[in-house]
């Protein structure tokens, strides 16, 4: 079976691309010969039912798969045009260029100065204390935390609402300054208001960012991306424009999807 | 049409219902009483063990002294802070007499008997006295010296009647008296039980907790952050983990055995030393450590290392940065725990030649020494009577220094806490 492709979707420039790419646990097949272009410009979005392989997809964008010892990847996925799988790339780098967000908030328990400035100090970003508290600002109001955090930065991080915890997640994973930003079902855990918050600030954030993001809200999807791919069984059933997936969807199982018949 | 309905009855509302809640609360009651009771039986056993140890042990920081008014201006003895200073000070006032002098102040002041049942060694007390400040060479001072132990015995109440007729002679003069002996924690072991102190073992044991310390808790953590975050899991780890929960569980004598053959057949001429003592212990200490390392490092939630690797941090960075630091309280509470354990432990010291009698503090980690647990055990395997109240001070010693090191640790736990 061949993933459907939308016949007007102008293919524009892929920061990422995945070429047949199936991915193992163990003897199980988790994700069965997927292509995409995820495009520099746009948020894309990965929709379908629990247990369909989107999140098992999206970790293996950045190799966070590699922490498992029983996943294995097979295919190529790419960066710039450059196989991430292959030996000489490095991991600690391509992590560095394609940050991630996860589906619960995650703050190290360390003060939110700290949480922020993290990145940009293991990676020696900063020159000085004062070009790491400059970063560490331009990511706060960058995630909109700025107005809410500024006058408690020596605070914990673990002490925030959840909306705030996973805003200061998204900064964290920004203050790298990467090329692609993930998310993995960011706001399964937050209440409508902060999840308001978060799509907002998505929606600030592409065209500077690629992001792609894991959601189990159609409506999620709708708002705030301009690219949908519909997995469902460990395949990539449908690829388009959001207005096209959700508009005109070609497969009957995606209709059913969209329209809430199942998942 | 379907069957009329029965009314319906709420079963949480009938009387067996009732009957059952009763039950329940009951069966609480009854669990929490057991709980209180538990936990009141620790509580009194412990008060009693306290109360023994410092009924008996308040004695054993105590000994029966002799005053001895001594006039140095008529008795002859020169000396100033130039002749007398440095090591050789007790020796030059030996060799002037100073023993036939005590011995003569005594005879003057206590009367023949009484004289004689001057500790052989009090002259050196005088003399340590002496050589701290020579201005006393021109001066006359009471000094408090060490009776005999059996006439400390007859203070008590032991021994012959003519001995004790003789302490309660003394003790009525207000020439003899129980007073506190601040030396008992500055001096050694002795084989007079009014001459012993706990020093010198003391010393050994803050010395091996060192070496036990400083080898134990590096090893044991990089060997439990290794198996949790590298090792891939195979037979060969498994093998390894099985091996660290039986060696956790190997009776300490075997460590002991372990220690004569290895380490001293390597460094054989480092017997008794604090040095041998701190690397046997330090193996016994070592599972312990990893097994509560590892299960400190398993409780750092995984999403911690993912938020981390997920911007770019290295392993080594990842272990060191987040899941160490959080880890750290639990592994501190293991090594409180292995500590403790070596702290007290006995027997495998013994093998390897730690229960010599050693009348001199250890000068350093190679140097001939005892340690708490087994100066303990020779002073309760002592005849003389007056070794059983220096036994309990020796235990109150070893009690307060474990006190003070788990206080220590848990003090670095709570620093180190973090909640998340």
């Amino acid at each position: 079976m061949v993933t459907l492709v939308h016949p007007n979707l102008e293919d524009t420039d892929a920061k990422m691309s995945a070429r047949n790419v199936s991915i193992y646990y163990g003897d199980k097949k988790a994700i069965d010969d997927v292509s995409i272009n995820i495009p520099t410009k746009y948020v894309t979005a990965f929709i379908g039912p629990s247990g369909c392989g989107k999140s098992t997809f999206l970790r293996a964008l950045n190799r966070m798969n590699d922490t498992i010892a029983s996943a294995r990847v097979e295919g190529e996925i790419t960066l710039d045009g450059e196989d991430i799988y292959r030996s000489a790339m490095d991991v600690v780098q391509l992590r560095a260029r394609v940050g991630m967000v996860f589906q619960k908030p995650n703050p190290f328990p360390k003060s939110i100065y700290e949480n922020v400035a993290y990145g940009p100090r293991i990676h020696g970003l900063a020159e000085d204390k004062g070009a790491l508290d400059g970063i560490v600002e331009t990511s706060l109001r960058r995630a909109g935390l700025w107005e809410e955090v500024k006058d408690r930065l020596a605070d914990s991080g673990t002490a925030l609402s959840g909306g705030q915890q996973q805003r200061l997640c998204i900064a964290r994973a920004i203050a790298v300054d990467p090329e692609v930003i993930l998310m993995d079902e960011p706001c399964s855990a937050l209440d409508p208001i902060a999840t308001a918050k978060i799509e907002e600030l998505i929606d600030e954030l592409s065209g500077r960012y690629a992001i792609v993001i894991v959601t189990h809200s159609m409506q999620q999807a709708a708002r705030v991306s301009q690219r949908t791919a519909f997995f469902h069984l460990g395949k990539m059933v449908e690829y388009g424009r959001t207005t096209d997936i959700f508009t005109n969807p070609l497969e009957e199982r995606t209709k059913d999807y969209i329209t809430g018949r199942y998942g | 049409m379907s069957e009329p309905v029965a009314p319906l009855r709420a079963p949480t509302r009938t009387p067996a219902f009732e009957a059952r809640l009763k039950k329940r609360y009951a069966a609480e009651r009854r669990f929490r009483l057991a709980g209180l009771s538990a936990i009141v039986f620790s509580v009194a056993v412990l008060a009693f063990l306290l109360a023994t140890m410092g009924l008996n042990g308040i004695g054993g920081f105590q000994r029966a002294e002799l005053a001895v008014p001594i006039d140095f201006a008529e008795s002859g003895l020169a000396g100033d802070e130039s002749t007398l200073a440095g090591p050789t000070g007790v020796s030059a006032l030996e060799a002037q007499g100073l023993p036939d002098v005590v011995a003569f102040y005594a005879g003057q002041a206590l009367g023949e008997q009484a004289a004689s049942e001057l500790s052989p060694n009090a002259w050196r007390e005088v003399a340590e006295a002496v050589v701290a400040d020579p201005s006393l060479l021109r001066q006359q001072a009471t000094f408090h010296l060490p009776a005999s132990s059996d006439l400390a015995s007859a203070l008590r109440g032991e021994g012959s009647a003519e001995q004790i007729a003789l302490a309660s002679e003394l003790e009525r003069a207000g020439k003899l008296e129980r007073n506190f002996d601040g030396g008992f924690l500055a001096r050694s072991d002795a084989t007079d039980p009014q001459q012993v102190g706990i020093w010198g073992a003391l010393k050994g044991s803050m010395l091996t907790m060192l070496v036990t310390l400083a080898l134990a808790f590096p090893i044991g953590v990089m060997a439990a952050l290794y198996l949790e975050e590298y090792a891939t899991r195979n037979r060969w780890t498994d093998l390894i983990e099985v091996s660290i929960n039986n060696l956790a569980a190997v009776p300490s004598i075997i460590f002991g055995l372990l220690g004569l053959a290895v380490f001293l057949w390597i460094f054989p001429t480092y017997r008794s030393a604090p040095l041998i003592g701190g690397l046997t212990l330090a193996l016994m200490t070592m599972p312990v450590i990893v097994i509560s390392g590892r299960n400190a490092i398993k409780a750092v939630p995984p999403s911690i290392r993912d938020g981390a690797l997920a911007i770019g941090a290295s392993p080594v960075q990842v272990v060191f940065h987040h899941v160490l630091p959080l880890a750290l309280p639990g592994i501190l509470t293991g090594t409180i725990i292995g500590m403790a354990r070596a702290l007290g432990e006995t027997a495998p010291l013994l093998m390897i030649g730690m229960r010599a009698f050693i009348a001199t503090p250890p000068d350093g980690f190679t140097s001939p020494a005892t340690v708490l647990p087994v100066q303990i055990f020779l002073w309760s395997d002592e005849v003389n009577q007056g070794f059983v109240e220096r036994t309990s001070a020796a235990i109150i010693v070893l009690l307060v220094f474990l006190l003070l090191m788990n206080g220590l640790a848990i003090y670095l736990r709570n620093r180190f806490e973090k909640k998340w």
